[in-house]
């Protein structure tokens, strides 16, 4: 097994996250999209974790990873439940005002 | 550049445990089988004596019987149902229980010996979550559904306190290996000097197994909720899912709390067994002892009660491993 | 040996074909519940892949975080979008093309950008236990990452809860916030 190809697989997965965090419409959906991109960086980080440098402080990237993972989803999920109740929607395209 | 995977670390293993061949898998399964079976015909067994109907052998067998009626009757179809993903959680119960078992050692040989197997055991628990939601989801039906909600308000009440109470006996051994927690309860189990792990590891066994307590999520209420619309062999195996979760649960609570298979006279894997077979009873006992806990009412329970018990457990136990090192 | 190294490296590369393409069946599939679990096929994939290498304690935790998630998710599709499982078609995308290119071009400047590096080779081998190296890391040279992800993740949990939670403590004890029991539309367990 080569890095290369591990890494092919990684950008695969991170480009068809984006592709769904661009065109999607729901709230949700996005961040379904954010969270496939972020899947693509944890493969990328594990494999050059292992072909390049196994050294002990190495994993404590990943864990980083993980956590903004978690945070995202975390308030992804407080900022659709709020834009739910203030306008019943759940469409990005209903909160274009929010970035004026 | 090319570095092979997998092959080139030694594995972490326990120092008392031997990993067998991945054939030996095919006795994994045949285990998890005969120790649900034995769950569910003392659960036959218990039912028959609180009815007072029937002689103990009669009951016992009353499980084989219903499996027959069961493979028997026509498997109900519902309208616009998702069968993928309703097939899928039925069955994923049974994958789900075999794995968290492959993990745990039976005497002192173990198939999968994982540097991590605490945390697997964990999240093979929490593929439970997804997996009985995806049954009541499946038929296109509101009472499974509901089922299904149940369900995941419950897993979020007894999920946290299980993972915490599942770290008590890590910290004490130093390790997530099963086996090295096995072998670090020497001459005093776990299950004695950190009594809040192990019954709160208890009740979250009951929560994934949908169990007692936790059966709202099947509940006569709705209908029998997640298992509203399933007959024939998919109630047969979502029974049975139900029953080999239980069974896993019970075993892994060996290695973690009651010593592995350290005891006098019989031999370590038939102490493994004995002990394994005791747990199930006592949570089979359990099912009509304990008074339903309803979902919306748990969740503080969970959070304000069993969660705290579960830190001052860990703490305690840290304090204490520290001191003795 | 050689056949094995031969059959891991099969079931890697295959492992990372099924996470892209569950990756894709996310945004193609008729079903809320569909792409939020192929989503989190898509994780388990990659969490197996981590197992392969050699970091298991960081595979089995992707594992274990991305399915309990992914159970959250769902619940959260049904609630905002409120569909039955009927397979209903639906299309709920804007920029479709913009977002095709973008993705096509990324993908094809990331795969340049790997195939024309020129990798180093490996530095330093693998430590004997790697979970007790990710924990003496995080312990002891690398503590100033524990330390500000702490306080950011309670950050998260109080954000969380002020933007999601719509009653307020006045709407619970009253405006002199005296009121006992408080005014819950659901009663809690333990009696508060």
């Amino acid at each position: 097994m080569t890095l290369e190809a591990a890494l092919l697989l990684s950008a695969a997965i991170f480009s068809v996250g984006l592709y769904g965090a661009i065109s999607q419409q729901v709230v949700v959906m996005v961040m379904m999209g954010l969270e496939l991109m972020i899947n693509g960086v944890i493969l990328a980080a594990a494999a050059c974790w292992w072909f390049l440098a196994p050294d002990p402080t190495g994993q404590v990237l990943l864990m980083v990873v993980i956590a903004a993972m978690t945070l995202e989803m975390a308030m992804g999920f407080a900022v659709a439940v709020l834009l739910h109740r203030a306008r019943q929607t759940d469409m990005t395209d209903m909160a274009t005002d929010l970035s004026r | 550049m090319g570095e092979p995977l997998l092959t080139s670390l030694p594995a972490a293993a326990g120092p008392a445990v031997v990993t067998v061949a991945p054939a030996w898998a095919v006795a994994v399964v045949a285990v998890l089988g005969a120790l649900a079976l034995a769950a569910a015909a003392l659960d036959g067994v218990l039912s028959a004596r609180s009815a007072s109907a029937g002689g103990a052998v009669g009951a016992a067998g009353r499980p084989l019987g219903e499996a027959s009626r069961l493979l028997r009757q026509r498997r109900r179809t519902t309208v616009q149902a998702d069968t993928l993903l309703w097939r899928t959680g039925g069955a994923g119960l049974l994958v789900a229980a075999a794995l968290m078992l492959a993990v745990v050692p039976l005497g002192r040989w173990t198939v999968a010996d994982l540097a991590v197997g605490v945390v697997w055991f964990n999240a093979m628990d929490v593929m439970v979550w997804a997996l009985v939601w995806l049954v009541g989801w499946g038929a296109n039906s509101a009472h499974a559904l509901v089922g299904g909600y149940r369900f995941l308000a419950h897993g979020l009440g007894y999920e946290l306190p299980l993972m915490f109470a599942l770290v008590a006996p890590a910290i004490a051994a130093g390790s997530l290996n099963v086996g090295a927690v096995a072998a670090a309860q020497d001459g005093l189990w776990f299950a004695a000097w950190m009594p809040v792990a192990f019954l709160v590891y208890l009740l979250g066994v009951a929560g994934f197994s949908v169990w007692g307590p936790f059966a709202p999520a099947l509940g006569t209420d709705v209908a029998g909720g997640v298992r509203a619309e399933l007959s024939g062999v998919d109630r047969l195996v979502l029974e049975t899912g139900r029953y080999a979760l239980l069974a896993a649960g019970a075993a892994f609570a060996v290695p973690m709390f009651l010593g592995g298979g350290a005891g006098p006279l019989l031999p370590d894997w038939a102490w493994t067994l004995v002990k394994t077979l005791a747990v199930l009873a006592l949570l089979v006992w359990a099912r009509r002892r304990l008074p339903a806990l309803r979902p919306d009412l748990f969740m503080e329970i969970g959070w304000l009660v069993l969660l705290p018990a579960a830190l001052v457990q860990d703490l305690l136990v840290a304090v204490v491993t520290v001191w003795r090192s | 040996m050689e056949v094995l190294t031969v059959l891991v490296d099969i079931a890697f590369v295959a492992l990372g074909v099924v996470a892209v393409l569950s990756g894709g069946a996310v945004f193609v599939v008729d079903s809320m519940a569909r792409a939020t679990y192929a989503l989190a096929v898509s994780f388990v994939a990659v969490g197996v892949q981590v197992l392969f290498l050699q970091q298991s304690y960081v595979g089995v935790v992707v594992i274990l975080m991305m399915v309990m998630e992914m159970a959250v998710m769902a619940v959260y599709m049904v609630m905002f979008m409120g569909m039955n499982p009927a397979l209903m078609p639906m299309s709920m995308v804007h920029s479709n093309r913009t977002a095709v290119a973008t993705a096509v071009l990324t993908f094809l400047l990331l795969a340049a950008g790997i195939l024309v590096v020129d990798w180093p080779a490996r530095r330093g081998s693998p430590p004997r236990d790697v979970t007790e190296a990710l924990g003496e890391a995080l312990m002891g040279p690398q503590m100033l990452v524990m330390a500000v992800i702490s306080p950011v993740m309670v950050a998260t949990i109080v954000a969380g809860v002020v933007l999601a939670a719509p009653r307020t403590r006045y709407d619970r004890f009253g405006d002199d916030l005296r009121q006992r029991p408080p005014d819950d539309p659901q009663p809690g367990g333990v009696g508060r």
